[in-house]
């Protein structure tokens, strides 16, 4: 009897902490779209800023953080797949591996104000890239490139041995056994790992804050070394500078908006393609 | 008998680190006969069959003494294409470990990562190796499935498939019951004894009876050393060795 009440006790408290969760990201996406509602329409995506930011679209910022993320993707995905697969598959298991993997870690862990300001010293002043796209997804790399190695390692680690085993005992190389059977087999985990790791990168504020963003820009980015609006950077600035602030919070809480579900469509993609994948996998 | 052993082992030993697992094995593997090696648990059974294939290799830290000849050839000679040793020796392991694609694409991996791209010469090996497997008829129709939704007698009997499609001279097999019910153990026991007619089998295996039923010889493996071995109805019926004597007969194990 008292087991069995000790059990119903435990499963609600498991059950309450679960919903609590939903219920915490159905808060945040509620009070944001109550807020952020009232700002959007389709100008609001398309049109560039006017009045001093406190009118017409944030179509720049939009594009501004996509050109931020997909660069630092594009630069980080190979540095870091390669990096994973050697320290997984290929390393001797020695101390300079260990080294290698306990910085990986470290760097996870680095805020990212840190990283701004490394990105300011490197790239900005060192390599005379300027405030620009460059830059600041430069410093993304650096950001995101930790998020994508230990993605792809707990990936590979989850491909079991005896799938490496089937392959080498038909006689494949070490190269066509990871190409050939481990890749594929971990390519929902590093998929879902890379994803997140857009999703992280693409909200944060403070790496481009003194690497690429700007507050006040009329139009578009002209090449990767024009400085550019951002949707994080352009909400903090919203809420802290200008003029007419009760003008601009609306725009604020619109970005917000927009960033949110930026971020969730790319989940949804991934889910998506994710999906497609295992169901190939199936067929 | 042919009077050249298929597979000669010579004084070889072997380390996990400082730990030796294997002191001075020396055993002759006849071709186109079942050989079981039987033992208890951890007495490097199947250590042993695993450098057959040199599967070995990857462990770190461990250490190979003494030599395995393959028709005469040393498998470890400087120069030797492991990649090759591994065609001519096929190696079934203790879980069926299917790729979790399509069943077909098991069994062409063996020939498309040797570059082989003839797609009827693919398919003719494709077919005689289920059929040899006794699995063509239940698979024909369904190659494109994924491997994963058959039953777990008809994955280990894949796995033989696919090490048959690369035409090996020798096959290791590594428990390859130990997961399957008694049913699927009896078939795949028959096709064992269907399947050395062509080519050269190891079987490990903590079964006697199993060994009792498949095997022409066998070597009784214990702490690392091999205790006894000739042929199995020998072994069976009037071992030599006392400690042989005592594990055939449930005293330990």
């Amino acid at each position: 009897m008292k087991g069995k009440l000790s059990q119903a006790l435990g499963f609600t408290i498991l059950t309450l902490c679960a919903l609590a969760t939903l219920f915490f990201l159905g808060t945040i996406i509620f009070f944001i779209t109550i807020r952020g509602w009232p700002a959007l329409s389709w100008e609001f995506i398309t049109q560039t800023p006017q009045q001093g930011m406190t009118a017409g679209g944030i179509a720049p910022a939009i594009v501004g953080t996509l050109y931020l993320t997909l660069a630092a993707v594009a630069v980080a995905l190979p540095l870091g797949l390669a990096c994973a697969i050697y320290l997984c598959e290929y390393s001797p298991k020695n101390l300079t591996v260990n080294l290698v993997r306990i910085s990986i870690n470290n760097l996870a862990g680095v805020p990212s104000v840190v990283y701004g300001l490394f990105g300011l010293a490197v790239f900005v002043k060192m390599f005379h890239f300027g405030v620009s796209i460059l830059s600041g997804s430069l410093t993304l790399t650096l950001m995101v490139l930790p998020l994508i190695i230990s993605a792809t390692q707990e990936a590979l680690l989850t491909v079991p041995q005896s799938l490496r085993e089937a392959s080498l005992a038909l006689g494949a190389t070490h190269w066509q056994t990871i190409r050939r059977v481990v890749l594929p087999a971990a390519f929902p985990g590093i998929f879902t790992g890379i994803i997140l790791s857009i999703g992280r990168i693409a909200g944060e504020t403070a790496p481009i804050l003194f690497t690429a963003a700007t507050f006040y820009m009329r139009g578009f980015p002209k090449s990767i070394l024009s400085e550019t609006l951002a949707l994080p950077y352009h909400i903090y600035a919203l809420m802290t500078e200008g003029t007419h602030p009760e003008r601009q919070t609306v725009i604020a809480y619109g970005c917000a908006l927009i960033l949110l579900f930026l971020v969730l469509a790319i989940s949804a993609v991934a889910i998506i393609i994710r999906h497609k994948q295992r169901s190939e996998v199936v067929a | 008998m042919s009077p050249e052993p298929k597979i000669k082992a010579v004084s070889v030993s072997f380390y996990y680190g400082p730990k030796k697992v294997l002191n001075n094995i020396n055993l002759e593997i006849w071709g186109k006969s079942v050989t079981a090696i039987i033992g208890p648990s951890g007495c490097g059974k199947s250590t042993f069959i695993r450098l057959l294939n040199r599967m070995n290799d990857l462990v770190p830290h461990s250490k190979l003494e003494g030599n395995i000849f393959l028709e005469g050839k040393d498998i470890n000679a400087a120069g030797t294409d492991v990649s090759e040793i591994r065609r001519k020796v096929g190696m079934v392991f203790q879980k069926p470990n299917p790729f979790p694609r399509s069943i077909i694409h098991n069994l062409s991996y063996g020939l498309e990562i040797r570059g082989i791209r003839d797609k009827e010469y693919i398919y003719r090996q494709i077919e005689t190796a289920l059929k040899k497997a006794a699995l063509w008829e239940e698979v024909k129709n369904r190659l494109h499935e994924n491997a994963l939704h058959l039953s777990g007698g008809q994955q280990q009997r894949l796995c033989i498939a696919r090490c048959l499609v690369v035409e090996p001279e020798v096959i290791l097999f590594d428990e390859p019951c130990a997961s399957l019910d008694p049913i699927s153990t009896q078939r795949i026991e028959e096709l064992i004894t269907e399947l050395k007619k062509d080519y050269t089998i190891v079987i490990v295996t903590h079964n006697m009876q199993q060994a009792a039923r498949v095997s022409d010889y066998t070597a009784f493996f214990y702490l690392g050393e091999l205790i006894e071995y000739g042929k199995t109805e020998r072994i069976f019926t009037a071992p030599v060795d006392k400690r042989t004597e005592d594990y055939l007969s449930g005293k330990f194990g």
